[in-house]
C-alpha cells in the first residue's frame, strides 16, 4: 500500500485550459481520451496532485469539469493522486466536488466578495470534505506587499478556524507576482512573498502555502533555461520560509547546485532584490541561455554510478544497450560470488527490470518503440548469460505461458507479428515464432510439440483471412482447445466473430494491436480471469453475429442497375497518348531520391504511435518517443542510402486499351492476343447523383491508355536482417522492415510522378510538395489489386504478366498473391482527371457470377477471391 | 445522557458488541411470498424483500433482534439495509420507504427497551443505511467510462429520505455500512448530517467500509487509508470495516485503519468465506477466536458479525470480548490528509 507524504508538493499544471493550449484544444474538441492521457503523463512525470481547470469562455465549464473528473476516475494510475478543482466560478467547483470520490483541494476561495460569501464557500468545502486554497484577496483587491499578504491571510485564517474549519486543510496562496519586469515597484515582489510566509507560519499554525510559480518569470517567456533557474532559486529560498506546494511543471526544475553559478547569482539578486541593477544584468545574461539546455546532460552520466541492479533496470527501461553486457557480467559474478547460479541474473534483476517495463507499457507510460528497445537490451543480456546457463544445464525459468506465433500461409508480412512477439516476451511469455507463410500443419505440429498455451495468427492481406479460418478448422478437427489469437491489419473483431469463432470451439480472440496483446494473453493464462474473459468474449462475438444476422444481405442494386448508374467520363478530358509507351525498367533507382518521397505518418503508425507527421514529433504525449524513433530511423536511412543496403527495382508500362463493359482490354506490343482486365463495380445503394463506380469507367470505349507498375526496395534486405538476428536486435530488424516498406511506397509515389511528368507526360509541369503528393493531389490514380477499388488480389498475376514484372524486378507472388520481397507495391495507372479512388464494398451474387465468367474462373474460386466483398 | 455520551462512556471501559447477520436468520424461517407480502397491495413478487418484513412479519424481525440482544449485543441495527427508493424500486415498493424506516426503527427500539427492562443495561439502535445498488464513481457501461447512472444530488435526496425516517423512528445512530463506493458514502454522510441538523437532535454517524479485494481496496478503488481521508470530515462516532471476508483476512486492513483513525473503530466480519455451496460454515468459536487476535492487537472498540453470523456467533464473540481492554483512540499528529485512490499526507 502506498502512501505518499512530502515536504514539498508538485501540483501538475497541464490539465488546465488556461495554462495549456494543447489541453484546451483537446477539451474544446471533445477529445477526452487524449485529454486523459495528458493527466496520465503528468502523474507519471511526478505531479503529486493534479490541478484541473476548465475556465474557458467557449466551454461549458460545468460539463467539462464533471466529464473529465468522471473519465479519470476510471484510470487507476491517474486517480490514485488527489485532485485540485480549480475554477473562478464556485458553481463549477461545486459540480466538481460532487464527482470526486477522494479528498480533493478546492482552488480557490477568497474574501474578494466579502466575508459572507467566503464563509459560505468554506462551509460547503467542509461539508463535501475538501481542503481549500485561499487567495490573498480581499474586498479591496489582491495582496501585493508583505503587510497586505499577512493581514489578509491572518484575517481569513481566524474566520475559518472560527467556523471549525480544520486549520491543516487551509492552503494560502499569497500571490507570486512577476519580477524583473522593468517596473521598479515589482522588484520586491519575491521578497514580499518570502517574508510574508515567514511571518504567517507563526501566525497560522498548521496552514499550508502555495503559489503559481510561472508568474514569477513571466518576463522571460521563451527562455526556458532562465525561467527554470529562476523557479528553482525561488523555491530554494521560499521552501525554507514555508512554501510547501506549488503549481509547477515538475520536469522543468533544475537542481539548485547545478545552475550555472553566474546565472544563479544574478537570479538570486533579482529574486531577493539585492541589487537595483539586477534586472538589467539578468536581461543581458539571459541572451546567453536562449536555446541552451544544461540540466539534461548531467543526468545522463549519473546512472553509471548506481549499483548494478539499478543500472540493469535503468538500461532496460531506457533501452540503453551500451553497457548491458558488462553490467550483466558484473551481476553474474556477484551472484556467483554469493553462491548463486547464472539463471538467477535473469530471474532476479533482469526480470525485475522487464516487469517495470511491462508495467510502464501496460499503463501507457512507455510506448512501443521504447519497449522494443528494452527487449533488445534484455535479449543481449540473456545471450551473454546463455553459455553459462548451458554449462550448468539449468532449466530455463518458467514463463507466464508459451505462445506459437505465425504469419499464415500465403502471407509474408510480419512487422506486426514481430512487434507483438517482442511485447509479449517483454511481459514474460515464451514465444515460438514460426515465421511467415506457415501452413496450418506446421502451426498445429508446433503447438503440440511445444505444449503451447495458445496460438497467435497474423496476416495483412485479405486472402489471409480465409487461411486463418482454415487453421481454426484444422485445430477443431485435431481436437485442440487452446486459445487462438487473431491479429493483423485486415483482421477485425467482426470477421473473427463471423468466420473464425464459429468453426473452433476453443477460445478465439481478436487482438486489435500490440498493446492489447499483453492484456489478452495475460488474461487467457490467468487462473482467475480467463473463464470470465472467454465467456464475455464469446457473448460479445455472439452478439456481433446476431446484430449482423439482422443486417445481412443489404439491399444492393442489381448489376444491371449499377451498370446503368455507372460513371460517365468527360471524353474531352481524356489524356493524350503517352510520350513513351511500352514497358520501362529501372534496375537501380537512386535511394537518396526516394528518401525524399517518404510519407512518415504510416511509419509512426506501424510503431503504434498515433498522430500525423510532423506534428507527432512535438506531440505532448508521444512526441518524445516519436522524435527518438525518427532520429533512429534517419540514422538507419543514412546507412541504407550510403552503404546501399537495399536496391530499388521497378517497372512501369503504358499500353493502348479500350473499355468493354466492366473490362479493360489491353493491347500489348509484340502479341496478337488482347489481355482482359476485369474490374468490379459498386452495387451499394447510392444517393441521387452518385455513380456506382468501376475502374473501367475511367477508360474510354473509343480507345484510351492504361498503365501498370511494380516496384520493390526489398532486394538486399535479407543479409542485414540476418545480421540483426545474429545480434539479437529486434529493434533494428523491425526498423529496417518498416523503412523498406516506406521506401517501397515512396518508390511507388516517385514512379507515379515520373509517369505523369515524363513517360505518359500528361502533366509535364506539375509541381507538388511531398505533402501534397502524399495527399494525392495530383491528377490520375494508381489503384492496387487487393485494395478497395480493385479488391481482387488475383489480378496481380495478370498485371505481372503484362509487365513481365518477376523477370524485370525479381518480385514473385505467393499462392495468396502476396509479393516477395515484402517491401513492394504494384498497381494500375489511370490518367483521366476524373479518375478517383473508391471502395467497391459489397457486391451481389449476380456480379460474382458475371465476374467468374469474365475471369474464366469457376464460381467457388471466384467466391473465394471475392470473399471480403460478398454480401453475406 | 445522550446516546453519544452513553455510548462513548461505555466504550471507554469495554469492548462493545454489535449484532450479527439477518439474511441467514430470516432464511431459517422459510417464509413464503404470502409472509413477505402480508396484506399489502403490491405489484411485484416480494419474496426476498427482507426489509419489508418489518411491516409484514415484525414478529420474525423482532425475534431476531431479541435473539442478538440476549446473546449479548449492546447495539442492534434496524432492518433497513435496502430501504431506499433506489433499492425498493426492484420490488415496486418505493412508496413504502418512509414507513419501512420508521417501523423498523420503532421495532428495534422496542426490542432494546424490552431487553433493558429485563437487565437494566442500556441498548443502542443503529439505523442501517446500505450502499444502494447504484454507484456514483463507476460507469456501468464499459464503452463509456464517463457515464453514470445517477448523480450526487439525486442520490443525496434518496439517502435523505431514509435518514429522515430513521431519525423519526427513534434510532440513536445512523450507520452507513457496506460502503463499496466512497463517493456514495460521502453523499450518504452529507445527507445524514443534514437530516440530523434538520431534526434538531445529535444523531452521530457510524461509517463502515467494505473491502472487495485482497489488496485492501473497495470497489471504487480506495485503500482504507484513502477512504479514511475522504470521510474523516464528517467526524464519525465510529469508523470501521464490515462484510468483505472473515476476521482473519480483514485483520491487516483493520490494523491500518485502527492506527490512523481518531474515532472508535467498529468491525463486523463475515463468518469466513463462503464454501462451495455459497454457505458460510465458520463455527462461532472460530469467529470468536479470530476476533480474539484483533483484541490481542488492540484494534477494535466495537465488534459484531456480518454475513453468515448468527446469535451463536455473537454469543461467542460477547464471551471473547468480556473483560478485554478496548482499543485506545490514538491522537494522530495534525497533518493534511488528502486522497485520490491512495492517501496523500502532508505534514502540517
Amino acid at each position: 500500500m502506498t502512501s505518499s507524504s512530502s515536504r514539498f508538493v508538485n501540483i501538475g499544471e497541464r490539465t488546465n485550459v488556461t495554462g495549456s493550449a494543447k489541453f484546451k484544444k483537446l477539451i474544446l474538441s471533445g477529445d477526452y481520451e487524449a485529454a486523459v492521457e495528458v493527466a496520465r503523463d503528468q502523474v507519471e512525470n511526478g505531479a503529486q496532485i493534479i490541478d484541473i481547470n476548465m475556465d474557458e469562455g467557449l466551454l461549458d465549464a460545468h460539463e467539462a469539469m464533471t466529464t473529465f473528473i468522471k473519465r479519470i476516475a476510471a484510470e487507476p494510475d491517474i486517480a490514485r493522486v488527489p485532485l485540485m478543482i480549480d475554477s473562478s466560478k464556485w458553481s463549477v467547483i461545486e459540480a466538481g466536488l460532487k464527482c470526486v470520490s477522494g479528498k480533493p483541494i478546492v482552488n480557490s476561495i477568497s474574501m474578494k466578495e466579502g466575508e459572507e460569501a467566503f464563509l459560505h464557500h468554506a462551509r460547503l468545502c467542509m461539508a463535501y470534505g475538501a481542503a481549500v486554497v485561499v487567495m490573498a484577496f480581499d474586498e479591496t483587491g489582491q495582496a501585493d506587499t508583505k503587510e497586505r499578504k499577512v493581514e489578509i491571510c491572518k484575517r481569513a485564517y481566524d474566520l475559518l478556524v472560527g467556523i471549525g474549519f480544520p486549520p491543516e486543510d487551509i492552503i494560502f496562496d499569497p500571490n507570486i507576482f512577476a519580477v524583473a519586469t522593468g517596473i521598479e515597484e515589482h522588484n520586491n515582489y519575491g521578497v514580499d512573498f518570502i517574508e510574508a510566509l515567514k511571518e504567517l507560519r507563526v501566525l497560522c499554525p498548521h496552514a499550508h502555502y502555495s503559489g503559481g510559480l510561472s508568474n514569477l518569470s513571466f518576463s522571460f517567456r521563451g527562455n526556458e533555461p532562465v525561467r527554470r533557474a529562476m523557479h528553482s532559486i525561488f523555491l530554494y529560498h521560499a521552501i525554507p520560509a514555508g512554501l510547501d506546494m506549488a503549481i509547477v511543471n515538475a520536469g522543468q526544475l533544475d537542481i539548485y547546485d547545478d545552475i550555472d553559478p553566474e546565472l544563479r547569482v544574478v537570479c538570486e539578486d533579482v529574486i531577493l532584490n539585492r541589487d537595483p541593477d539586477a534586472t538589467e544584468r539578468l536581461i543581458t545574461l539571459a541572451e546567453k541561455y536562449r536555446g541552451t539546455d544544461v540540466a539534461q546532460e548531467k543526468a545522463e552520466a549519473e546512472w553509471r554510478g548506481w549499483d548494478v541492479k539499478k543500472r540493469l533496470e535503468h538500461a532496460l527501461v531506457k533501452g540503453i544497450d551500451a553497457h548491458i553486457v558488462d553490467d550483466t557480467e558484473e551481476a553474474r559474478l556477484a551472484i556467483k560470488a554469493a553462491g548463486g547460479r547464472p539463471i538467477e541474473v535473469i530471474e532476479g534483476p533482469l526480470m525485475d527490470g522487464m516487469n517495470v517495463v511491462g508495467d510502464l507499457f501496460g499503463s501507457g507510460k512507455m510506448f512501443l518503440p521504447q519497449v522494443v528497445k528494452s527487449a533488445r537490451v534484455m535479449k543481449k543480456a540473456v545471450a551473454h548469460l546463455f553459455p553459462y546457463i548451458e554449462a550448468e544445464k539449468e532449466v530455463g525459468a518458467k514463463g507466464k505461458g508459451k505462445i506459437i506465433m505465425a504469419t499464415v500461409k500465403g502471407d509474408v508480412h510480419d512487422i506486426g507479428k514481430n512487434i507483438v512477439g517482442v511485447v509479449l516476451q517483454c511481459n514474460g511469455f515464451e514465444i515460438v515464432d514460426l515465421g511467415v507463410m506457415v501452413p496450418w500443419q506446421d502451426i498445429l505440429k508446433a503447438a503440440v510439440e511445444h505444449d503451447a498455451d495458445m496460438i497467435g495468427l497474423s496476416g495483412l492481406i485479405t486472402p489471409s483471412l480465409d487461411e486463418m479460418v482454415t487453421v481454426a478448422e484444422e485445430m477443431q478437427k485435431a481436437g485442440m482447445t487452446m486459445p487462438l489469437m487473431i491479429g493483423g491489419a485486415t483482421t477485425s473483431k467482426t470477421h473473427t466473430a463471423l468466420r473464425i469463432e464459429p468453426v473452433y470451439s476453443g477460445p478465439v480472440i481478436h487482438v486489435l494491436d500490440a498493446s492489447r496483446a499483453v492484456g489478452v494473453a495475460g488474461t487467457l493464462v490467468s487462473d482467475t480471469m480467463a473463464e470470465k474473459f472467454v465467456a464475455d468474449t464469446r457473448a460479445e462475438y455472439s452478439h456481433i453475429r446476431d446484430a449482423r444476422a439482422g443486417k445481412t444481405a443489404k439491399p444492393l442494386a442489381s448489376l444491371d442497375e449499377a451498370r446503368a448508374n455507372g460513371f460517365e467520363i468527360d471524353e474531352t478530358l481524356k489524356p493524350a497518348p503517352p510520350l513513351q509507351p511500352g514497358v520501362h525498367v529501372y534496375d537501380d533507382w537512386d535511394l537518396a531520391d526516394l528518401r525524399n518521397y517518404i510519407d512518415w505518418t504510416p511509419f509512426f503508425r506501424a510503431w503504434e504511435l498515433h498522430g500525423n507527421y510532423p506534428d507527432i514529433l512535438t506531440d505532448e504525449v508521444v512526441g518524445e518517443s516519436a522524435t527518438r524513433l525518427f532520429a533512429d530511423a534517419n540514422t538507419m536511412l543514412d546507412k541504407i542510402v550510403s552503404e546501399k543496403w537495399l536496391r530499388a527495382k521497378g517497372v512501369a508500362g503504358l499500353w493502348p486499351c479500350s473499355r468493354d463493359g466492366d473490362d479493360v482490354v489491353v493491347y500489348c506490343e509484340n502479341t496478337e492476343t488482347h489481355i482482359r482486365l476485369p474490374f468490379l463495380r459498386q452495387q451499394i445503394a447510392k444517393r441521387e447523383g452518385r455513380a456506382n463506380m468501376c475502374l473501367a469507367d475511367f477508360i474510354s470505349r473509343d480507345g484510351d491508355w492504361i498503365g501498370g507498375f511494380a516496384v520493390t526496395t526489398g532486394h538486399g534486405i535479407g543479409t542485414h536482417l540476418a545480421q540483426f538476428k545474429a545480434n539479437i536486435d529486434d529493434y533494428s530488424d523491425i526498423m529496417l522492415k518498416a523503412l523498406a516498406d516506406r521506401l517501397a511506397e515512396a518508390f511507388a509515389e516517385r514512379m507515379h510522378e515520373h509517369v505523369r511528368t515524363t513517360l505518359w507526360g500528361y502533366a509535364p509541369d506539375e509541381q507538388f510538395t511531398i505533402e501534397a503528393l502524399n495527399r494525392e493531389e495530383y491528377r490520375g490514380i494508381r489503384p492496387a489489386p487487393g485494395y478497395p477499388a480493385c479488391p481482387d488480389h488475383s489480378l496481380k498475376p495478370i498485371l505481372f504478366d503484362l509487365l513481365d514484372a518477376t523477370q524485370k524486378t525479381g518480385i514473385t507472388l505467393t499462392e495468396s498473391f502476396a509479393m516477395l520481397p515484402t517491401a513492394a507495391v504494384s498497381g494500375f495507372y489511370f490518367g483521366h482527371p476524373q479518375a478517383e479512388y473508391f471502395g467497391v464494398a459489397r457486391i451481389g451474387e449476380d456480379q460474382v457470377a458475371d465476374y467468374a465468367a469474365r475471369r474464366e474462373l469457376d464460381l467457388d474460386r471466384a467466391r473465394q477471391y471475392l470473399r471480403p466483398n460478398l454480401n453475406e | 445522557m445522550t446516546p453519544r455520551e452513553a455510548f462513548v462512556a461505555r466504550a471507554a471501559k469495554q469492548i462493545l458488541v454489535f449484532d450479527g447477520g439477518y439474511g441467514t436468520a430470516i432464511q431459517g424461517y422459510k417464509l413464503s411470498e404470502a409472509d413477505y407480502r402480508g396484506s399489502l397491495e403490491l405489484t411485484h413478487d416480494q419474496k426476498g424483500n427482507n426489509d419489508l418484513l418489518s411491516i409484514t412479519r415484525p414478529d420474525v424481525v423482532g425475534a431476531i433482534h431479541s435473539a442478538y440482544l440476549s446473546a449479548g449485543a449492546d447495539m442492534i441495527e434496524t432492518n433497513t439495509f435496502s430501504a431506499t427508493k433506489i433499492s425498493m424500486a426492484d420490488y415496486g415498493c418505493e412508496h413504502l420507504v418512509q414507513q419501512l424506516n420508521i417501523d423498523s426503527a420503532r421495532l428495534a427500539r422496542a426490542c432494546c427497551d424490552a431487553a433493558e427492562a429485563e437487565d437494566g443495561k442500556r441498548r443502542f439502535v443503529a439505523g442501517s443505511i446500505g450502499p444502494t445498488n447504484k454507484t456514483l464513481s463507476l460507469s456501468p457501461d464499459v464503452n463509456d467510462p464517463g457515464y453514470r447512472e445517477i448523480d450526487f444530488d439525486y442520490l443525496k435526496g434518496v439517502y435523505r429520505e431514509q435518514c429522515d425516517a430513521l431519525i423519526e423512528g427513534g434510532v440513536d445512530f445512523l450507520l452507513i455500512e457496506t460502503i463499496f463506493d466512497t463517493l456514495n458514502a460521502k453523499c450518504a454522510a452529507m445527507a445524514a448530517q443534514e437530516a440530523a441538523l434538520a431534526s434538531g437532535r445529535d444523531v452521530p454517524l457510524m461509517i463502515s467500509m467494505t473491502i472487495t479485494d485482497m489488496a485492501g481496496r473497495n470497489l471504487s478503488g480506495h485503500t482504507v487509508e484513502a477512504f479514511w481521508a475522504a470521510i474523516r470530515h464528517v467526524k464519525p462516532l465510529t469508523i470501521g470495516l464490515n462484510c468483505s471476508f472473515g476476521a482473519d483476512l480483514l485483520r491487516p486492513h483493520l490494523a491500518a485503519l485502527s492506527k490512523q483513525a481518531d474515532a472508535l473503530v467498529m468491525a463486523y466480519p463475515n463468518a469466513g468465506l463462503p464454501n462451495d455451496l455459497a454457505e458460510y460454515d465458520e463455527l462461532p468459536e472460530t469467529t470468536a477466536q479470530l476476533i480474539g487476535q484483533w483484541l490481542d492487537d488492540g484494534l477494535v472498540n466495537i465488534v459484531g458479525g456480518c454475513c453468515g453470523t448468527t446469535p451463536a456467533h455473537i454469543a461467542a464473540i460477547a464471551k471473547a470480548v468480556e473483560g478485554r481492554a478496548p482499543r485506545s483512540i490514538p491522537q494522530p499528529p495534525v497533518v493534511t490528509r488528502l486522497a485520490g485512490l491512495e492517501p496523500f499526507i502532508m505534514a502540517a
